[in-house]
């Protein structure tokens, strides 16, 4: 059991030290801010050396499973190789110590032209990628990307005069896509999934009424499906003036093969940190950049990065008709260039590829897995596969039971219990960076899980048991509120 | 180079396994009118090739020259030890810790962090981050709206002018009211605080130190607005807590702010860490993420993502905030930075900044034509009134390689004379000596 | 006698005052719950108006009133107690009770046969 750092304190010790002032400077110090404004006493911050410092976080670090130690095929997270060349390239002292303000300050752009060519550059290959007009890199994460989206599409609509007060979102969406409808001051109407897994054409044709303004989808869909009635309802959609909103959380089944612009997308955001393999980071930072299609470039957040005739980059603020103000400055700068270090490596034909194994990585455990799990929807599937742990229920295993007994199988589990409309759900996205020897042995793995529940389903209420701690007490943990030291 | 493992002979086996010949087979929902005919991008490049294109690039920045620009972003020095730390794949390449079997490392780190929030800020929760200082301060506005149930809000014009713009961007569509105090390098107007506060208030909105470096007990500002039934929301720098009475001790309901200055670099802007902190009533109205400590089947203390009711993949359009990913690793930086600097070191820390910014503007005093603008008591940074336009100085002053401070006329079109200028622990006295000597030489 | 909502809220009518609570099947769909949000005394409620929450680790419910009255009191209990909901759901884990009540209003609703056959 891992004390605290603050357990680990010892009065009076210390760990590095920071530079002091000079002697002419220290005549200052007497000058003190007022008793009524003054700290009442110091902060109580643990006092530990350096090495305590470096003991403790790693040891902490070794109670995590992650890409770099384990198989973490956890759905719609895209869990796939982070290269080390792109934490290379985002320390570069060019990059890391650059002040965000430089470029505001007269002729300041000429001090920061790597780092504006570097975001210009990025915009040009997203617009690529994905079909888009135009791109803002600005959004610190996927669920900041949507709402982004949403205030473009509100901005698009008042604009026009159009008065539309609600979105479309399929029950299979994240939760992030009505929560983010709702912030932006919209009503939300769930559309029902039909028997295949796509979109309830049908439902959709009656909700589609005169006040929606968007309707925000996920391709393929949460259920790792490709979107078959997609060109249909882009169709209906813009007969009605209602923009479709692409949530690019399964980018990484498309890249090569089809762009959401194509296929009738008006709003895009990627998750850099899924499809363009930045770091996940145990919960980010990651990067939501979002594309639109050229009726909606004038309401891009300030500012906007462009480049000049003599081949000069330079912010552009002054855009009358923007949204305004979504960050502070550029986006998460260091995760974008990652993200650029990450489409320059890869080129056209990397991204593609990418696409195809991650593809292929997740059809193969499909089927591989049918015969011992239920599908969710029995199809051809795109980068991830959703099984129910239906077949399991009937011993009184559940898809919780079965993500712990894949720990103690040195797996991460999948995700579970979503999407909602699936029963005991599971989620497997391999990713393209996993080999065939891998995906095997959990294969294996999870057929051995499959034939224990059969033949011992009590077995699975003390799993995991190969971890430093057993199943946690979560309702003990919200009704107590022990939330700091 | 797509980090694809399979050899020709895996991808035959697997293709076979399905029953299918090609890859493309795979991709036969798609509609063959969408299909894409080829990406028009190049091919990718080796390794070696890329470093040297964003080599290239990174060189083509002028981030050498000495930065006297703060703003709310702090050049401060940052232990190796954080670096080392933040980068073992365990860490940086692990996801939110949604298994708590295999996420202690992560669980127990954020717990950490929002300990420490608690203990800079005197407050009794903080959540697991959010992206940075400006949503962070966003958030708090909404939730104060949601919490209180009223239309109005009132921002003291003392607040990062970049902030109080995003502000506007998110609450345009939300029957929202910004009212303005007026923009001051000193302190809060309490008379027209007094004048705006109704029972449609849902909170005031201060920052400190304000963003002209301003240093306020703001603690009768809270009793108004608490008297009012009104939310109390403050925006603090966390180094400056160090020497400055803690928000909770002002009498603060929400406290956010910009964690970049606890070891993360500048880096053009980010990723940064917005940090955010309640009272204990308002928890279940925060948004983001919660650590709590529980224990396993056997007893054993451990920590769990927790009141998760409050979140979007579960409470969905109802839920307290969209926020999923925040900056976890950024957060884990600052808990492995705030443990490196420790009791004493904050306060010495933040004492070192005080004591080489009051140096300076000492310094600056003395040239004539120069005044200190701020008139009362600054942390490490402060507002030089020029006889010159604040812009053509620091323009002058680039090709001596010093950046010498922020020209305020950007935001504010009456303070065109006015730069502002930080100091950290990182410009030593000789450069404050190179700043102040360059400067008058101009004025001459 | 008691009734039942589609939303599985239950009402019971004692004169012109009547106590609301959540069925034995939500709080097993909830699981265990950890917090409860109560309206004030004194609210006035129209029939299908959100009254209060009911959380659990993994999932939050909003309570909706089956019948129009006046919130007379909550069940101050349930503040340190929550799990009183999952261990008498239909007796000391009730929310509120209200006054001056649109009796009416519980015609449509479900009896406890009818509920029943609802759950299937």
């Amino acid at each position: 059991m891992s004390k605290l750092i603050f357990e680990e304190s010892v009065k009076g010790r210390k760990a590095v030290s920071f530079p002091k002032p000079s002697q002419a400077e220290s005549a200052y110090a007497t000058i003190q801010l007022p008793k009524a404004l003054a700290a009442t006493h110091p902060v109580e911050l643990p006092e530990v050396s350096e090495l305590d410092v470096i003991r403790h976080y790693t040891r902490l670090s070794c109670k995590n499973f992650s890409i770099d130690t384990h198989f973490y095929p956890l759905g719609s997270c895209t869990m796939k190789y982070n290269p080390r060349i792109c934490e290379k390239t985002a320390a570069l002292d060019g990059f890391a110590g650059l002040h965000p303000l430089l470029p505001q300050l007269r002729r300041g752009e000429a001090l920061t032209q790597g780092a504006l060519e570097l975001v210009w550059d990025t915009q040009r290959l997203l617009c690529e990628l994905t079909g888009m007009s135009g791109f803002t890199l600005q959004p610190m994460a996927g669920a900041h990307g949507e709402l982004t989206g949403l205030l473009l599409i509100a901005a698009y609509h008042k604009d026009k005069g159009n008065t539309r007060t609600k979105v479309l979102i399929p029950d299979s969406a994240h939760g992030t896509n009505p929560a983010s409808a709702a912030i932006a001051g919209y009503e939300v109407i769930s559309v029902p999934t039909d028997a295949h897994g796509d979109m309830d054409l049908e439902a959709f044709k009656a909700l589609l009424t005169p006040d929606i303004a968007a309707v925000m989808m996920t391709c393929p869909s949460t259920l790792g499906l490709f979107e078959r009635n997609i060109l249909a309802i882009a169709e209906l959609a813009h007969a009605n003036d209602t923009l479709l909103y692409y949530d690019g959380a399964n980018m990484n089944a498309m890249m090569g093969y089809a762009r959401p612009g194509d296929l009738g997308f008006d709003v895009v955001h990627l998750n850099v940190h899924k499809t363009l393999s930045t770091p996940h980071g145990g919960g980010g930072p990651g990067a939501g950049p979002v594309g639109v299609k050229e009726s909606l470039l004038p309401f891009l957040p300030t500012s906007i990065v462009e480049k000049d005739a003599l081949g000069k980059y330079w912010l552009r603020y002054d855009r009358p008709k923007s949204i305004g103000y979504i960050a502070p400055f550029y986006g998460n700068f260091a995760v974008l260039i990652r993200a650029y270090t990450y489409l320059l490596h890869l080129g056209g034909n990397g991204l593609k590829e990418a696409t195809e194994y991650a593809v292929l990585n997740a059809n193969y455990i499909r089927a591989k897995l049918k015969p011992y799990y239920a599908e969710a929807y029995s199809r051809i599937c795109m980068h991830e596969c959703v099984f129910t742990a239906e077949l399991q229920m009937k011993k009184g295993v559940r898809a919780l039971d079965i993500a712990k007994a894949l720990i103690d199988e040195g797996f991460h589990p999948p995700t579970i219990y979503f999407p909602m409309i699936v029963h005991e759900a599971m989620m497997f996205e391999p990713t393209e960076t996993e080999s065939k020897e891998t995906l095997d042995r959990f294969i294996e793995a999870m057929i051995r899980i499959a034939k224990e529940a059969e033949a011992n389903p009590d077995s699975f209420a003390e799993k995991p048991l190969t971890t430093e701690i057993s199943r946690v007490d979560e309702t003990k943990a919200a009704k107590a509120m022990v939330l700091k030291a | 180079m797509s980090f694809t493992p399979h050899t020709l002979e895996d991808r035959d086996e697997m293709l076979a396994t399905l029953g299918v010949s090609s890859l493309k087979e795979l991709f036969a929902d798609i509609p063959k009118s969408a299909h894409l005919a080829k990406l028009d991008m190049p091919d990718g490049i080796s390794e070696q090739e890329v470093y040297d294109r964003l080599h290239a690039l990174s060189h083509k920045n002028a981030h050498e020259l000495t930065c006297f620009i703060g703003g709310g972003f702090y050049d401060h020095s940052i232990p190796s030890a954080v670096d080392t730390l933040s980068s073992r794949g365990e860490f940086f390449t692990a996801y939110t810790p949604y298994q708590p079997e295999v996420a202690q490392g992560t669980l127990q780190a954020i717990f950490e962090f929002q300990s420490m929030i608690c203990r800079l800020t005197g407050m009794d929760v903080a959540n697991a981050s959010m992206y940075d200082g400006g949503t962070a301060l966003v958030e708090a506005a909404l939730m104060a709206i949601r919490s209180t149930n009223r239309p109005r809000i009132i921002v003291a014009g003392g607040l990062n002018p970049i902030y109080r713009r995003m502000l506007d961007t998110y609450t345009r569509n939300l029957h929202i009211d910004m009212e303005e105090l007026p923009v001051d390098e000193g302190a809060v107007d309490r008379v027209k605080l007094a004048s705006l506060l109704t029972d449609q208030t849902a909170a005031v909105i201060i920052q400190n130190p304000n963003f002209f470096g301003t240093v306020e007990d703001f603690s009768d500002i809270a009793a108004m607005a608490h008297a009012h039934g009104a939310l109390m929301i403050a925006s603090v720098y966390p180094i400056a807590m160090g020497l400055i009475k803690s928000p909770a001790e002002m009498g603060c309901d929400i406290v956010v702010g910009e964690g970049q200055s606890l070891g993360l670099p500048l880096s053009f802007g980010g990723p940064y860490l917005g940090f955010f902190a309640v009272q204990k009533a308002h928890v279940r109205k925060m948004p983001g993420r919660i650590v709590g400590e529980t224990t396993d089947r056997h007893g054993n203390r451990c920590y769990v993502l927790t009141l998760q009711a409050r979140e979007q993949h579960i409470r969905r359009e109802k839920a307290a905030s969209n926020i999923c990913s925040n900056e976890a690793l950024c957060a884990l930086r600052a808990t492995i930075y705030l443990s490196l600097l420790g009791k004493q070191g904050l306060t010495d820390l933040a004492k070192t900044c005080m004591t080489k910014a009051e140096y300076a503007k000492a310094q600056f005093a003395q040239i004539k034509g120069v005044r200190i603008k701020n008139s009362a008591p600054t942390f490490n940074e402060f507002m030089l009134e020029l006889p010159c336009n604040a812009s053509d100085l620091v323009a002058e002053l680039i090709p001596l390689g010093l950046i010498a401070g922020f020209p305020l006329g950007r935001y504010y079109p009456e303070l065109q004379n006015c730069l502002l200028v930080a100091i950290t622990e990182k410009r030593t006295q000789v450069e404050i000596d190179a700043f102040v000597s360059a400067v008058k030489g101009l004025l001459k | 006698m008691m009734h039942y909502t589609k939303e599985h809220e239950w009402v019971k009518i004692e004169g012109t005052g009547a106590t609301i609570g959540i069925s034995h099947h939500a709080q097993e769909a909830l699981g265990d719950i950890t917090f409860v949000e109560l309206p004030p005394v004194g609210k006035v409620l129209k029939a299908g108006d959100a009254l209060g929450v009911v959380e659990s680790v993994k999932a939050a419910s909003d309570i909706y009133a089956p019948i129009s009255g006046t919130v007379s009191e909550v069940n101050t209990q349930l503040d340190g107690s929550p799990e009183l909901i999952n261990q008498s759901p239909e007796d000391k884990g009730w929310l509120c009770k209200l006054t001056k009540i649109t009796a009416s209003d519980a015609d449509p609703l479900m009896d406890a046969a009818a509920y029943k056959a609802f759950l299937g």
